[in-house]
This record gives structure tokens, C-alpha cells and sequence, in this order.
């Protein structure tokens, strides 16, 4: 009887709450998954059921492929992302480093500077930064948004970095002093390789932020070949028509699967780097 | 990087300039400055340069491809007088109020359910973070699928288990649109809560518990005595930055709603987007822009100097 009653117990305060928010936290993904597999006499019809295939069929991921550019979207997505994180974590940690490890005049005011810039939302810089990315005539070019993406990705990797530098006891590093080496080796070969972790974590949430990115690419990139992702899909799939959405579908899922492979690897670096310095969202 | 080969330089031959050269790199203050400049200088030249350029144009009557004129606080006067401005006031107060404390409840009551010991536990965690990884723009649309006026599975869900007798436009009606806005992004934003709620519940003692339970306490009184007092930073910490990007929220609104209908789900930012990049009034739309400055400075303050104290 007893563990009867410890079962309903744990229904009621795990189980049962666990599947709701499983449920409720992927079933747009199911959603996503399903209706990108369907055809279209199943999506545009009030009759049938529509939480499952009935008929599944490829045919939005062959058009999708085939009549759209998300090819040249996903590559455009995957090069920003790659130059912007390399971009961003260099110049964060070296940031992060003279902060969090030594002393020199002005450090105050720079920690309080990249704290401010962390949190200076997009929205209050973007039409200026319009204005001056025209000016440098970079429209249309990807150069656009690899100049603007590491504004939002360099402060958060330094915050987020300057913990882990902060973590290295400073005997290791004297002691490779004391044996003759340059700060910039003791840096390299003794703070660095021991911060693997946060340099991880800092690069996989640069990767995923610059994947997410909306609304620089969304101004700077008005022309379909150098579009990413996330703006070809919303201002290319969505059309007048409205028999779209099989491959609407199909390019959201699509465009999801790079951030999620990564995320699935390297799941406790993620979280790491979230609990860390909370985060941009 | 141009400090590199210098300081790997073996010990100079002749103690002339290379070992000054070195030692003058080997100074704290130069090498700390030598490694923050190229960070420094990018972040001046297009964080702190835009923000007060920002500044600039919404004193001017400026439109693309043509000279500003100054015009003073024009901007912010016709603003003020505008009844869409202060709508959009309301719409990110209500936007940002609303979603904040859902996400904070759903993301403690996440959090607290996690934090049982249950096998799959760390699969569980990875999935529940999944709305939060993923592209927004990308699973916004699936939510637009999810709310299509015709298609809308809720409105499936609803008619077939008798609930209601004939669907609802979710994206059409004005409050229906802002309460389906405030419901997609509690659903994104909820896991953030939950798993940084997470690692604070995790440097919870198990001894603190035990005691609290020997001295007879419920659950309701260790939730409220042992729990929270120690969450608190986290809680203030994550609840802070969660408002401050919510404020600034833009593709979540612009992919579902684009700040319809009839401007009922507006907020500074797609305000601002309209105004700036699609009219072309860059000078209004950098007032509209900077109109959040006050509420969104008094949060930044009030955060910089808790992260410093803690």
C-alpha cells in the first residue's frame, strides 16, 4: 500500500508535471515535423484528422530544395555564424582575460563598459547602424552582418569568459612566470588550455545567437543570395498564396537541425554558459 | 596579433632594445592594453558610436537618402501627442508584465519538478531547453501554422472536444493577438528560467532541508524558508535580464504579427522598424527607438550595481 501511495505521489509532483511541459515544449516541433511531411490534400482539409500522416510524403522537402535558394541560405547562415563566433571569442577573450586576471588603470570603467554594451538591447542601435552600414556601402553583403553580429556576441563571451579566467589560481600562473615565461605564454599555454570549458561554452553560444539572429539580417540583407535562414524563411516561404506551408515547414525544421545537432553535443556547455551569465534571448 | 612574436623573443643577445621592447610588454598596463584594444575600439566603433549616433538622428527630420534637418525634441513632441505611440507604450508595458511573471512561475515550477532525482533526467533537461535554442524566427512560424486562421489545430483541439462550437482567429483579433504574442514567447522563455532556476536549486544543502524538516517545517515552509532565500540572487539575476531583452523583443512579434491588427500587438521595436527602415523616417524611428531608454536604463543601473555587489 505504501508504495502505492508513493507511485501516485510521484505522479502527481513529477510525472504528470514532467509530460506537460515535454508536451507542451515540443509539440511545435512535432507540429513543424508533421505538417512538413504531409500532403497537401491532408493540410488544407477540415475533414481529416491532422495530429497524424496519413499519406507521408517528401515532396515540400524536394521543392524546398529545388525552387527556393535555402541551400545558399544555410550556407550564408553557417558562414556568418562560423566567422562571427572565431570573431567573437578571440576578441572576448582577449577582453576577458586582462580583466579578470590583472591589474591596469582604466579596468573599472572598461568592465563597466562591456557590462553596458551586454545589455544595450538591438533595437535602440539599429536604425542608426543602418545608416552607417550604408554609408560604408556594405548593403547586400554578408561583411553587413559579420561587422554587426559580434557587437551582441563580443560582450557576452568576455562576461562570460572572465568567470573561468577568474577560476585559474594565480600560483600556476606565477610559477610559469617565475620559470621565464612571457605573460602572453602564460596566458596561451597555462590560463587558456585549463578554460577549455568556457571557451566551449562561449563559442557554442556564439554559434547558436548568430544562427538566431533576426533583425540586423532582416535590414542589411534585402537581396535573396546573401539572405540567411531565418529571413529567407519568413520573407521568402511565407507568400500570398496559401498553400505554402509543407515548405514552410519543412525550411523551419531544416534551419533548426544545425543549432540542435551542436546543442546536442555540447548540451552541458550550453547550460554551462547560461547559468553563467544568463543570457541574451 | 602583433604581441605574440615579440614576447616569445628569447632573452636579447646585447640587453639593448629588444629586452626594452619586452619589458615594456611585459607591463601589466601595456599588455592589459595591447590585448583589450582591438575588442575596445570594435566595441566603440559600433556599439558606442551608433548608440550616440542614435542619439543625434532623433534630433533631426531625417529621411533615407537625403540631408537631416535639426529639429530639436520635434521628434519626441509628435510622438507624444501620437495615440499609436502610447498604445505601443502600453502594448510592450502589458507584453513584457504579462510574460515576465508567467515565465517566472512556469520556469520555477520547471525547475522545481527537474530537480527531483527521476532517471532521463539530464534528457529531460536537454529537451525542455530545445524552444529556447532553436531559431526563433523559425519556430515563430510554426506557431503561425499552430494559430492559422483556418488550419489552426487549437482551434481543432477546441471545436472537436466540444469546448467551443466554431474556431477563433488567434493572430486576427486584437487581445486574442497580443495573449497569443504573450503565449509564444512565454513558451520560448520559459526554459530559460527553468534551467538557471535549475542550477540554483542545485547548490541547495540537502542538510538545510533535513534541518527544516526536523524542526517540523512543511513543504510549503522549506519551499518558502529554505528555497527561495537561497534562489533569490538567481531569481533577481535571471528575472532582470529576461526583462531587459523581452523590452527589446522584436522577431518573435515581427514574424507572427508584424504589430497587427490594427497596431493592437506593437511594441517600440517593430514601431521603430516601421517608422525607421520600411517609411524611411530614420530620424523618427531613432526617437521611437530611444523613447525606452528611460524605464530600460533605470533596469540596467539597478542590475550593473547588484552584479557588482554580488
Amino acid at each position: 500500500m505504501v508504495g502505492g501511495r508513493d507511485f501516485f505521489a510521484r505522479l502527481r509532483r513529477l510525472y504528470l508535471p514532467l509530460a506537460v511541459f515535454v508536451v507542451l515544449g515540443l509539440f511545435p516541433f512535432y507540429w513543424m515535423l508533421i505538417t512538413s511531411i504531409k500532403p497537401n490534400r491532408e493540410l488544407y482539409s477540415q475533414k481529416i484528422m491532422p495530429l497524424v500522416v496519413h499519406q507521408p510524403t517528401l515532396k515540400h522537402y524536394v521543392d524546398l530544395l529545388t525552387e527556393t535558394n535555402f541551400l545558399t541560405w544555410t550556407y550564408n547562415t553557417m558562414l556568418v555564424a562560423v566567422v562571427t563566433t572565431v570573431i567573437s571569442v578571440v576578441l572576448g577573450t582577449m577582453i576577458a582575460y586582462p580583466l579578470a586576471r590583472l591589474r591596469f588603470p582604466g579596468a573599472a570603467v572598461v568592465a563597466i563598459g562591456v557590462a553596458a554594451t551586454y545589455l544595450v538591447p538591438q533595437p535602440l542601435l539599429f536604425i542608426p547602424m543602418a545608416d552607417i552600414i550604408n554609408r560604408l556601402e556594405l548593403g547586400n553583403t554578408l561583411t553587413a552582418v559579420m561587422l554587426t553580429y559580434p557587437t551582441l556576441l563580443i560582450p557576452f563571451s568576455a562576461w562570460l569568459l572572465m568567470g573561468y579566467f577568474k577560476s585559474v589560481p594565480r600560483e600556476l600562473e606565477e610559477a610559469a612566470r617565475i620559470d621565464g615565461a612571457s605573460r602572453w605564454q602564460a596566458m596561451t599555454r597555462i590560463v587558456l588550455p585549463l578554460c577549455t570549458p568556457g571557451l566551449l561554452s562561449a563559442g557554442i553560444f556564439a554559434f547558436t545567437l548568430a544562427q538566431n539572429e533576426f533583425l540586423y539580417a532582416l535590414i542589411f540583407l534585402a537581396k535573396s543570395e546573401v539572405r540567411t535562414v531565418p529571413i529567407g524563411v519568413v520573407t521568402e516561404l511565407i507568400r500570398g498564396d496559401v498553400f505554402y506551408w509543407g515548405q514552410l515547414m519543412a525550411g523551419a525544421l531544416l534551419g533548426s537541425i544545425p543549432v540542435a545537432i551542436i546543442y546536442s553535443f555540447f548540451v552541458d556547455y550550453y547550460v554551462a554558459g547560461l547559468t553563467a551569465g544568463a543570457v541574451k534571448s | 596579433m602583433a604581441v605574440g612574436p615579440a614576447s616569445i623573443a628569447r632573452p636579447a643577445p646585447v640587453a639593448g632594445r629588444p629586452a626594452t621592447m619586452r619589458g615594456l610588454i611585459e607591463r601589466e598596463g601595456v599588455f592589459s592594453w595591447l590585448m583589450l584594444a582591438p575588442g575596445v575600439l570594435f566595441l566603440l566603433a559600433f556599439v558606442a558610436y551608433p548608440f550616440f549616433y542614435g542619439i543625434f538622428l532623433s534630433l533631426e527630420d531625417r529621411r533615407v537618402a537625403s540631408e537631416g534637418v535639426f529639429v530639436g525634441l520635434a521628434n519626441f513632441r509628435t510622438l507624444a501627442n501620437d495615440a499609436v505611440f502610447w498604445q505601443v507604450v502600453r502594448n510592450t508595458f502589458m507584453y513584457v508584465c504579462v510574460t515576465t511573471i508567467l515565465k517566472l512561475a512556469g520556469g520555477l515550477a520547471m525547475a522545481l519538478v527537474i530537480n527531483q532525482q527521476f532517471r532521463g533526467r539530464n534528457l529531460a533537461r536537454a529537451f525542455l531547453l530545445l524552444p529556447f535554442i532553436v531559431p526563433t524566427a523559425l519556430s515563430t512560424v510554426a506557431w503561425m501554422w499552430i494559430l492559422d486562421p483556418t488550419f489552426s489545430v487549437v482551434n481543432w483541439l477546441l471545436v472537436h472536444g466540444g469546448i467551443i462550437s466554431s474556431g477563433y482567429s488567434w493572430l486576427g483579433n486584437a487581445s486574442l493577438a497580443m495573449w497569443s504574442l504573450i503565449v509564444v514567447n512565454t513558451w520560448r522563455g520559459t526554459p530559460f528560467y527553468g534551467i538557471t532556476l535549475l542550477a540554483g536549486l542545485q547548490t541547495i544543502s540537502p542538510d538545510l532541508y533535513e534541518a527544516a524538516a526536523i524542526d517540523g517545517a512543511s513543504t510549503t515552509q522549506r519551499f518558502l524558508w529554505v528555497t527561495l532565500p537561497v534562489i533569490k540572487p538567481v531569481l533577481i539575476i535571471v528575472t532582470m535580464f529576461s526583462v531587459i531583452f523581452t523590452f527589446g523583443d522584436f522577431q518573435l512579434i515581427y514574424a507572427l504579427t508584424h504589430g497587427g491588427p490594427a497596431n493592437a500587438t506593437h511594441v517600440f521595436s517593430t514601431l521603430a522598424f516601421d517608422i525607421g527602415m520600411s517609411a524611411g523616417q530614420l530620424g523618427m524611428g531613432a526617437a521611437v527607438a530611444l523613447s525606452i531608454l528611460p524605464a530600460l536604463a533605470a533596469l540596467i543601473v539597478v542590475l550593473t550595481i547588484y552584479l557588482r555587489r554580488e
